[in-house]
């Protein structure tokens, strides 16, 4: 109550709580890529099925990849809090390095269908693939721009409050984004390829 | 260069370029009033710039009466093509432009008249309502509208360069795919919508959050004004909802764009896919549209009953039943799809659920005003309107909801007659209560009554002839967007007579016009000096009107429903002590992305490579700049507050 009589716009859990509300109404557009991937999968219309082109051994790896670098931007914040610029600098660091190679993995599996033959033009099954992944990857992309963004006012200027606040946010996002994750490595590639 | 932009585009036949033409000379005519009275400077800081919610308000209502106007002009000239378009006529339009006409009529009215005027009332009711100066984004709050605005844009500027959709409002594929609709037009119609769309959507959570967040001390959940309880009903929805539209657009414009296969006809698309999510964000968007209405005519009928609203708590769960139940009866828009009988029969009960929480709404409405002290005024005698046309549309969407009659009414006439009775009266008529009840808080001077009465009985008895018919043409097997039919079906009459309707709604609509020039020239005689002229009830008449930027110079505290009513009785007088105040500055950075946002659009519409990419890369950047600008607030002393507080005192002079 006291934010309305100080009326400091943006204060912190009113940010915090706006992003978690933000990252449902994301968690409702991915709900529905789910939803058309799942009424989709079997139109292969010819084409390849998940069975034929999936590989297992891939994803699992993207999968452990994602975790570790939700992981370290968990770890991240808790340095930041004690203000210790060098380490939260280091975690954040793995987890870029970790989210990019992520990235890597999942265009190279998007390059291997696509010169295969089963590009998104392929059949409807491919094309629902191709958007729900994707999207998820488009959001891990943005993800590393904004990572970057956020992080380099902090190198030149130190840690702020509004910095502070930011990565907080960040952090949300990329966990967020690892939940979305294990729900395409269980609906997409786990049922998909048994 | 100009990507598939030739100058093919800009070719019309004489009935556009007389739109065209009265468009482009409207805005010219706008911009050299600016100019004249020497306010370009003003207009761009006090309102392109501004991140006050009233200004924005406004915006909002300015922006959907100017859609409306267009939507208007549009339904006439769909029945005017109705009236006379039988056996060798084929009336003044051509088929594709009618097509046109249907599709921008429905997409106006519903994306930039109704989300408008939905948005329209947020801003300038919710922050007054709970108590708090501001919304809890401000920033964001120009960012929506500026989006909002550049979708309206983009349905305006296909009407000079290009065309528009001829795919209906809700562009249903395969008709909708690049295979059956190959020109701009539906890529129009996906990007005005999508823009708009996503500025709901952060409208959506920013006013969600205020409500949360930012009510004033002592105002518990079950203490809010009803108008902010319905807000929250719709903000939900909007939260829910919005985010399927972004979804379902993008998988339509990745069919057209990157020959994908979500929707088409072959290659394993299924169209009713698009169809199902469509609705499942379309129902809910009914609901976002009406809920407000219903929390206005709960405000208005409660201060001119002079009495405490009747069954504030069955409202609320109302309210909460509608929002729940509105996201489990879509499928009634497709009955006919085939779903089989068990499904079918779940969505036709959801369905006829919905009115047991609706009927609980108009009783507790009239009960309020059974021993009330009614006073009928322009506001209230809307609300009559509402409740007759409302009821009489709840009652055939009853008879809709039955799927075997349904297949018989499906997209029938009837059928458009129950729609529009529903959100006509709803949103419209909603709207135009609140208008003429919150108008003098913002002007500070009250409307001319006469002509707004002239106004309301124009748009109620209109409405009448104009609909009435369509049932029964419905019944008579005639079916929507007709735009040829023979004499021998008997339908002639009733298409006259609705179209008779249409010309005394724009009656209605030009006595409102006039009621605003008539206020505006006379406002010195009905001034509000009290800043509560109609003996109100909520927080909002509890300041001056209009009201000033920080809405309340001493934070209201709340003990009571009816906070401000309760503060009247208690009549306590303090000294009062003032505060710094900290407000948000103003900035164009908003107007900027809205800019960068319809460029972007027309880039993609029409294949433009540099200036999508170049759009693309402003909205970041943009926000880069906002986000690191360190004083964003100014700030008000306490000293200034009490000389303005002091100066609002005095009696004008």
């Amino acid at each position: 109550m006291n934010e309305v009589s100080n009326s400091t716009h943006d204060s912190y859990s009113t940010t915090l709580l706006g992003f978690w509300v933000y990252l449902m109404t994301d968690c409702i557009l991915f709900t529905t890529l789910f939803a058309t991937y799942v009424v989709l999968h079997n139109n292969t219309y010819g084409g390849p099925s998940g069975r034929e082109l999936f590989d297992l051994r891939f994803a699992l790896t993207e999968t452990f990849l994602l975790l570790v670098s939700s992981c370290t931007s968990g770890l991240a914040p808790l340095s930041l809090d004690k203000k210790a610029l060098k380490k939260t600098f280091f975690w954040f660091g793995i987890t870029f390095l970790f989210g990019a190679a992520f990235l890597v993995l999942e265009l190279s599996e998007f390059t291997r269908f696509v010169e295969g033959g089963n590009g998104w033009t392929r059949s409807a099954f491919l094309s629902a693939f191709f958007t729900l992944v994707g999207t998820h990857g488009l959001h891990i992309s943005i993800g590393l721009l904004w990572m970057i963004v956020l992080l380099v006012p902090v190198w030149k200027n130190g840690m702020t409050l509004l910095s502070c606040k930011r990565l907080h946010c960040f952090k949300l996002f990329w966990h967020f984004l690892d939940v979305v994750w294990i729900f395409i490595f269980t609906v997409v590639y786990l049922m998909g390829a048994f | 260069m100009f990507g598939i932009l030739t100058l093919d585009a800009f070719k019309h036949d004489a009935i556009e370029m007389i739109a065209n033409i009265s468009m482009i000379l409207g805005f010219l005519g706008a911009l050299g009033l600016l100019i004249y009275l020497k306010r370009v400077k003003w207009f761009w800081r006090e309102w392109i710039c501004s991140l006050d919610p009233k200004k924005i308000g406004v915006m909002y209502a300015t922006v959907a009466l100017l859609m409306l106007f267009k939507g208007l002009v549009d339904a006439l000239m769909l029945r005017a093509q109705q009236m006379f378009s039988v056996d060798a006529h084929q009336g003044f339009l051509e088929t594709s432009h009618f097509q046109q006409v249907f599709s921008a009529h429905g997409t106006t009215m519903i994306f930039f008249v109704g989300m408008g005027v939905v948005f329209s009332l947020f801003n300038l009711l919710i922050p007054l309502q709970i108590g708090a100066r501001d919304v809890a984004f401000p920033f964001l709050n120009a960012i929506s509208f500026w989006l909002f605005g550049a979708g309206a844009l983009l349905v305006n500027v296909s009407l000079i360069i290009g065309n528009f959709s001829a795919a209906g409002w809700l562009a249903y594929p395969p008709l909708s795919e690049l295979q059956f609709s190959p020109d701009v037009g539906v890529d129009y119609w996906i990007w005005s919508v999508q823009i708009a769309g996503i500025g709901s959507l952060l409208a959506g959570i920013n006013f969600l959050l205020t409500i949360c967040k930012m009510r004033c001390p002592g105002m518990t959940l079950m203490k809010m004004p009803l108008f902010v309880w319905a807000s929250l009903g719709a903000l939900i929805l909007i939260i829910f909802a919005f985010p399927i539209l972004t979804a379902t657009l993008g998988m339509l414009t990745l069919d057209r764009v990157f020959d994908m296969h979500f929707f088409t006809a072959g290659s394993g698309g299924n169209p009713m896919m698009y169809v199902n999510l469509i609705w499942a964000w379309g129902h809910p968007e009914v609901y976002i549209l009406i809920l407000p209405a219903f929390g206005t005519f709960s405000e208005v009928v409660a201060t001119f009953s002079q009495k405490r609203l009747f069954g504030y708590k069955s409202m609320v769960w109302a309210i909460g039943a509608i929002t729940i139940l509105s996201f489990i009866v879509w499928l009634h828009h497709f009955f006919t799809m085939g779903a089989g009988a068990s499904v079918n029969a779940f969505f036709g009960i959801m369905t006829m659920l919905i009115a047991i929480p609706t009927g609980v709404k108009i009783f507790n409405w009239l009960f309020t005003q059974y021993r009330g002290r009614v006073l009928f005024k322009t506001p209230l005698l809307w609300f009559f309107g509402f409740a007759i046309a409302f009821t009489i549309g709840g009652m055939t969407g009853m008879l809709l909801s039955i799927p075997p009659v349904d297949f018989q009414f499906h997209n029938s006439l009837f059928l458009i007659a129950h729609f529009h009775s529903m959100i006509l009266p709803g949103v419209l008529f909603g709207f135009f209560s609140a208008f003429s009840y919150w108008f003098p808080k913002f002007s500070g001077f009250k409307l001319n009554e006469k002509l707004g009465r002239c106004a309301c009985w124009c748009w109620i008895v209109g409405f009448l002839v104009a609909f009435m018919p369509l049932y029964t043409l419905g019944l008579m097997g005639a079916t929507r967007r007709l735009n040829h039919y023979e004499s021998s079906t008997g339908w002639q009459p009733l298409f006259i007579i609705a179209g008779c309707g249409i010309v005394i709604i724009i009656l209605g609509a030009t006595f409102q016009i006039l009621q605003i020039v008539v206020s505006v020239i006379e406002r010195k005689k009905n001034l509000d000096t009290t800043g509560d002229p109609w003996n109100g009830r909520t927080l909002e008449w509890a300041t001056s009107s209009p009201p000033p930027i920080y809405n309340f110079a001493i934070v209201p505290e709340v003990t009571d429903i009816d906070a401000f009513w309760d503060q009247k009785l208690a009549k306590k007088k303090e000294t009062p002590v003032y505060e710094d105040i900290h407000i948000p500055k103003n900035t164009p950075i908003g107007a900027y992305i809205g800019g960068s946002a319809f460029l972007l659009g027309f880039g993609i519409i029409w294949h433009i490579t540099w200036l999508t990419i170049l759009s693309a890369a402003a909205i970041p950047f943009f926000l880069i700049v906002r986000l690191s600008e360190k004083e964003t607030e100014y700030c008000i002393s306490a000293k200034e507050v009490n000389a303005l507080e002091d100066a609002r005192r005095r009696p004008t002079a």
